[in-house]
């Protein structure tokens, strides 16, 4: 018997993996797709009318870097057109005051800046980039129109005690939503594990932190944040359930069920130049592999938390245990626990470095490449 | 925040009310839409920046005219304010 099938609400469309910067916290695949097989402007226009025709409300523009798409104005109107609302999820580079309007113009909702830090130095450390400044001035160009702005503070071991100085740069800056985002290990964040986990300690006093700022901003600045769930009892409703609300698709136009999806074994994702959107979202064997319960194992099973975290996520259940069908092993219930339990004991155990204006750490990152 | 009767409520940048007549009415916003029901969406219409809080509170009371006045005036305000909490509206 199939699962009952929602509809889906949004729509990420990773535009391209072309990039400007290299974060080590990249959440895209490590084999990145090339420029010459990126989904053209035509059929990107006609993807957002399938999802909107299924009931989806909002288009996450993301990448890579979606201002890399000369086409980008083109694609925010046709998904506007269509009925979407759009975010833009950009780094700010290449952008400039002229271009800016051209997507204002567009139509282009709302913008989301990300930051590595409060400082430059947090750019060139975790970016390999000077673009602190950059992001400065586009957040104030993007208050002049009527865009809705987030900042998004991507927070880490070796950048939680800058704290402090994000929530002074927003106070400043003061755009209708900041969300501090601790990293989230796929892609080339897994990778980089080891330097990006925070310590219990510091974890705890971030959150006290965070709740202190989200009283002190009330009102003025909606806070958000996301914490990491190595350090949870359960694990997070990953995409709030595998095939139940969201969908992504792939700068080649592959229709994935979450962003790592991709590096799951076994798994082939139908293109949007072959496939309808609805059909996709309702039959494709990807789609329905991990969708309602009955490919759970136990514990999940038979856990009555299994309609709130769907049994946690699939990719990290792949990542740490190294079988995508068992229980997410962050969870407390999960016989594999003991991994995450191990490499939390040896992060904890190990020295932070924060990082000293002016001066690099010696952590040997992998930065993301932009080799294709 | 309750907002001065004569402050003139208006949809925040980047919110605003899905186009497409085929769907629910949703107001949406950064990573969220609230979905509207008739008072709801009778209240965020009048979120244009030119109907005063006053203005909005008797249109809704004679929409409503079976209701509680008072009560109509009460939900209202509890509903600005809730928006202007989850910055989809400023009191201008
Ligand atoms: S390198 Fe950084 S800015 Fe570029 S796509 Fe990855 S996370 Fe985003
Ligand atoms: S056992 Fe499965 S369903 Fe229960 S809390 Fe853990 S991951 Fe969630």
């Amino acid at each position: 018997m199939s699962a009952s099938i929602s509809t889906p609400l949004a729509l990420i469309a990773e535009l391209t993996h072309r990039c400007p910067l290299h974060c080590v916290y990249c959440s895209n695949p490590l084999e990145l797709t090339r420029r010459d097989s990126e989904l053209p402007t035509e059929a990107w226009a006609r993807v957002f009318r399938e999802a909107a025709e299924l009931g989806v409300l909002q288009a996450d523009f993301t990448g890579g870097e979606p201002l890399a798409r000369p086409d980008l104005s083109q694609l925010i109107r046709a998904a506007r057109a269509a009925g979407l609302y759009v975010s833009l999820i950009t780094s700010g580079l290449p952008l400039d005051e002229k271009r800016l309007d051209d997507l204002a113009q567009a139509g282009v909702d709302h913008i989301q800046v990300s930051f590595q830090g409060a400082c430059e130095q947090s750019s060139l450390e975790f970016a390999d980039a000077g673009v602190f400044a950059q992001k400065l001035r586009v957040t104030k160009w993007i208050k002049r129109h009527r865009i809705a702005l987030t900042l998004n503070f991507v927070i880490h071991r070796q950048n939680l005690d800058q704290l402090e100085e994000m929530l002074a740069l927003a106070e400043q800056i003061i755009p209708g939503r900041v969300e501090f985002a601790h990293v989230q290990y796929y892609g080339w964040a897994f990778s980089n594990l080891r330097s990006l986990l925070p310590t219990r300690a510091q974890l705890d006093r971030s959150l006290e932190f965070l709740k202190k700022a989200e009283e002190l901003l009330r009102g003025r600045i909606r806070v958000e944040y996301v914490v990491p769930d190595y350090y949870a009892k359960y694990p997070k409703a990953c995409m709030g359930g595998w095939g139940r609300k969201l969908m992504l698709i792939t700068p080649r136009g592959d229709v994935l069920p979450c962003h790592a999806a991709a590096s799951l074994p076994d798994m082939k994702f139908e293109n949007v130049a072959e496939k309808p959107l609805r059909t996709i979202w309702h039959e494709s064997p990807s789609f329905q592999k991990f969708r309602g319960e009955e490919w759970m194992p136990e514990p999940c099973r038979s856990c009555d938390r299994r309609s709130l975290d769907f049994g946690g996520c699939r990719c990290q259940a792949l990542l740490l245990a190294n079988d995508a069908t068992v229980t997410d092993p962050v969870c407390s219930l999960a016989p594999q626990r003991h991994i995450v339990d191990e490499l939390l004991a040896e992060v904890n155990a190990a020295p932070t470095m924060p990082v000293i204006a002016g001066e690099p750490t010696k952590i040997e990152w992998i930065y993301r490449s932009n080799r294709m | 925040m309750a907002p001065e009767t004569t402050s003139r409520p208006r949809l925040a940048p980047g919110c605003r009310l899905n186009e497409r007549a085929s769907q629910p009415r949703v107001l949406l916003m950064p990573e969220r839409a609230l979905r509207l029901n008739g008072p709801s969406l009778e209240i965020v219409e009048r979120c244009d920046g030119t109907h005063t809080v006053q203005q909005i509170v008797s249109e809704l009371q004679k929409l409503y005219s079976q209701a509680e006045p008072q009560k109509v005036e009460q939900d209202i305000l509890g509903y600005l304010a809730l928006l202007n909490e989850k910055r989809a509206l400023d009191f201008e």
